[in-house]
């Protein structure tokens, strides 16, 4: 198989580092050879953050780069447009449609981008989810991105129940039933 | 964590957590560190060990490597681990520490940051390790991280040296799959006192350093044929001579290539390279930050292609290698120009409180190494200079002494309560020995901030997870013969506004304490929230200036707070003239 490149993006306090987790896992479950590669530190504070997970026979590099991502996961619009050019052509990107003004915009020193949805979407495929609408529904507004990891899926090789397996084995044990709520939801909203 | 880690079986690790797998497996017995991107998790991993091996966050690096030079002396293997910047805090011991060699096996990790995602210069510790007579082994992922922090143990105890071992940002926090296996009981070695080893002085080092040379050269000799030394013979026409991480976009971007994986990077193996050289048609040395590698290799009257076509800065990747070796171009659509995102002080952040003040009185500030030298930038921007740990006094000090008292009297240093520690103060003692004035402002926000809450002297816990007697920074500082010392909230603005006033005012040394606990502290239970009356609103700007993550304006210009990022600081309505703010506590606090 050739191998796979996922890529996740989001301001830094998003939890992009548990949702690479809950992927490199179930790909490691399939018995995939995974790497991943991680931001921790000062970029965590607020700022753009990266994370790479590939997964295949035997995976050398430990990013992905331009042009190259199957998936590209965005907990928020404006980072799933700094990063829309790593897709491949026939890529996904699965975008939690949030605005998160940056420190530039907010100092008056730049504008946050207009119609972003449009722009992403006459170039690539967009699977686009209220996250926050809908974990707020759940009683939880922090478990968003499980919600993300659940309309990921969809668009993924691995079965529902490996997902729940490892989502379980994953997250704080006290979390477990929120999270696994929050998979469920995102899965459905991805069928429908 | 550790009955999850059975020996045969494999787990998924950070390059850091293999790190402290591989010291577990050597039969380390002590461990030392300061906290510093990328290398923190080392530690934080080397904890879960602590049946077996004792581990300590110490105030500096170079305590750090003394500890584990003692430790070593005494006949235990023993690991120190430091970010790059770290190393040269270290240094002293280091290059005294190779004259004298080891009785339990030494091994210091170094963390370099190529690409400086979390530091202030992007310095190649294996210069370092040349000009200290240090062997440097650099391993390539988790597994290597594991297996060569093993082996840094044996060829520390078989050539009596102290090894370094050597990652960058990229493996140091890139996960992959590690083997596990069994700790090795490793029986303590006995002390025998030897001062021609152990007591360098001048007529001990001359001796030892003949020794250091005659052990670099047996280990070159010896390094022909290390297994970690390796070469992979394929299609001859291109051949790489590469090591650590740049080995792994060698495989992806140039799969037929013939490589010689270097895992030795210091000292070289001679007879390999050349060799290997003579062997293939077209030279290349892929190698991130300096040309090492390089440098000696062309020495050697080797041809070979390096740095005419790559860079001495930032990360490489396998693209960069097929555009500049193959010439291919990768393609892709245009990125598109999008505003950047910078790091930014988190929302209910104390130092925003504090910086806040020193804007309004137009203060500059000598700034230091933590979160708040992101108060340098845009909207606060009162902090001028940055160099490295504790440097923020004495920058201060020197300005004084070059300048006169009329220079700093709009100028005060800021450093925070791990930072000072570290090396600040020293330079308080300096300020008080040498005759200086000037404020002194220590942000205690009772943890290490930036490398991700880590303990230090006066948190009053240890890295093991005891309770001690905290340093009482006050008493501290009282004790240099200070007489102005204070403590003030860091969210008392008018307070700390009226005490800036006097002390800068004043001809003495003066230390402010700002106290309030990191925001993201998992101890600090948010106040609670804010929120504001749109029909009070007057769309003045006063309270979004100090750049509070948690507001915005909405789109008729007022401001608005988020509710989730909000934690309660109060520093917006202390700010707002029309009473438009208002406060609901935690109800979590009030039941408390």
């Amino acid at each position: 198989m050739e191998t796979k490149n996922i890529m996740i993006v989001g301001v830094g306090g998003q939890g992009t580092l548990l949702t690479s987790r809950i992927l490199g896992g179930i790909a490691t479950d399939a018995g995939y050879d995974v790497k991943i590669s991680e931001v921790h530190g000062m970029a965590q504070r607020g700022g753009s953050v990266v994370t790479f997970v590939r997964f295949g026979r035997q995976v050398a590099e430990p990013i992905v780069e331009a042009g190259q991502a199957d998936v590209l996961i965005a907990f928020e619009r404006l980072e799933a447009l700094r990063y829309a050019h790593f897709l491949k052509k026939d890529g996904v990107l699965i975008l939690n449609d949030q605005k998160i003004e940056p420190m530039t915009v907010a100092a008056g020193m730049a504008e946050y981008p207009e119609h972003i949805m449009e722009t992403l979407k006459a170039d690539y495929k967009v699977v686009a989810v209220d996250a926050q609408a809908e974990a707020k529904k759940l009683g939880n507004a922090r478990v968003f991105n499980t919600i993300v990891i659940g309309v990921t899926a969809k668009h993924m090789e691995f079965p529902r129940e490996n997902w729940l397996r490892i989502i379980e084995k994953t997250v704080p044990p006290k979390t477990i039933d929120i999270n696994v709520a929050a998979f469920e939801a995102g899965y459905e909203m991805a069928e429908a | 964590m550790l009955n999850k880690e059975q020996a045969g079986t494999q787990q998924m690790m950070l390059g850091n957590a293999a790190i402290a797998r591989g010291a577990y497996e050597a039969g380390v017995k002590v461990s030392a560190a300061y906290p510093g991107t990328p290398s923190t998790e080392i530690s934080e991993n080397i904890v879960k060990y602590k049946d077996v091996i004792y581990s300590e966050w110490s105030p500096n690096e170079k305590v750090a490597t003394e500890v584990a030079i003692g430790a070593s002396i005494s006949g235990v293997r023993a690991l120190v681990s430091m970010k790059h910047v770290g190393v040269n805090v270290a240094s002293d011991p280091l290059y005294t520490i190779s004259y004298s060699g080891v009785n339990g096996g030494l091994v210091l990790v170094a963390a370099d940051d190529p690409g400086i995602y979390s530091s202030q210069n992007e310095q190649d510790s294996r210069m370092v390790a040349r000009a200290a007579m240090v062997p440097v082994l650099e391993p390539s992922d988790s597994e290597e991280a594991r297996t060569f922090t093993r082996l840094a143990f044996e060829l520390s105890e078989a050539y009596d040296t102290p090894m370094m071992v050597r990652t960058t940002t990229r493996l140091a926090h890139s996960q992959g799959m590690v083997n596990l296996e069994e700790r090795q009981e490793i029986p303590d070695r006995p002390y025998e006192k030897n001062i021609g080893k152990t007591v360098m002085m001048p007529g001990n080092a001359i001796k030892r350093h003949l020794v250091v040379e005659q052990r670099l050269k047996n280990m070159a000799e010896d390094a022909n044929s290390m297994a970690v030394n390796r070469v992979e013979y394929q299609d001859r026409k291109i051949g790489v001579i590469t090591s650590g991480i740049p080995y792994q976009y060698v495989k992806e971007a140039l799969p037929q290539a013939s490589v010689l994986k270097l895992g030795l990077v210091h000292p070289l193996p001679r007879k390999l390279i050349e060799e290997f050289a003579a062997n293939v048609e077209t030279l290349y040395i892929v190698e991130e930050l300096e040309p090492v590698i390089e440098e000696q290799v062309k020495s050697w009257g080797i041809n070979a292609i390096g740095k005419e076509i790559f860079t001495v800065q930032g990360e490489y990747s396998a693209n960069l290698l097929r555009e500049r070796i193959l010439g291919e171009k990768p393609e892709y659509r245009k990125a598109a120009q999008v505003p950047a995102r910078p790091p930014i002080l988190c929302p209910g952040c104390p130092h925003r409180s504090v910086f806040s003040v020193l804007k309004k009185l137009k203060l500059h500030a000598a700034g230091d190494i933590g979160c708040y030298t992101l108060g340098a930038v845009a909207p606060l921007a009162v902090v001028d200079t940055t160099v490295c740990m504790g440097a923020s006094i004495s920058n201060l000090h020197g300005m004084e002494k070059a300048k006169g008292r009329e220079f700093i009297k709009d100028w005060v240093a800021v450093i925070g309560d791990s930072t000072f520690l570290h090396t600040g103060i020293n330079s308080l003692m300096n300020m008080v020995y040498n005759q200086g004035t000037g404020t002194v402002m220590i942000l205690d926000n009772s943890t290490t901030g930036m490398t991700g809450h880590q303990d230090h002297a006066a948190t009053g816990k240890t890295l093991m997870g005891d309770t001690v007697r905290a340093i009482d920074i006050f008493h501290l500082c009282r004790a240099l013969g200070i007489e102005h010392v204070y403590e003030i909230d860091a969210f008392d603005t008018e307070g700390l506004e009226k005490l800036l006033k006097e002390e800068t005012a004043r001809e003495a040394i003066s230390v402010i304490i700002t106290k309030s606990p990191c925001a993201l502290l998992k101890t600090t239970i948010p106040k609670g929230k804010c929120s504001i009356d749109p029909e009070k609103c007057r769309k003045c700007g006063l309270c979004l200036a100090p750049g509070c993550p948690a507001m915005r304006k909405d789109s008729e210009g007022r401001a608005v707070i988020d509710e989730v990022m909000c934690n309660g600081c109060g520093l917006c309505m202390q700010r707002c003239k029309f009473d438009a703010i208002s406060f609901t506590p935690n109800p979590k606090l009030a039941q408390g």
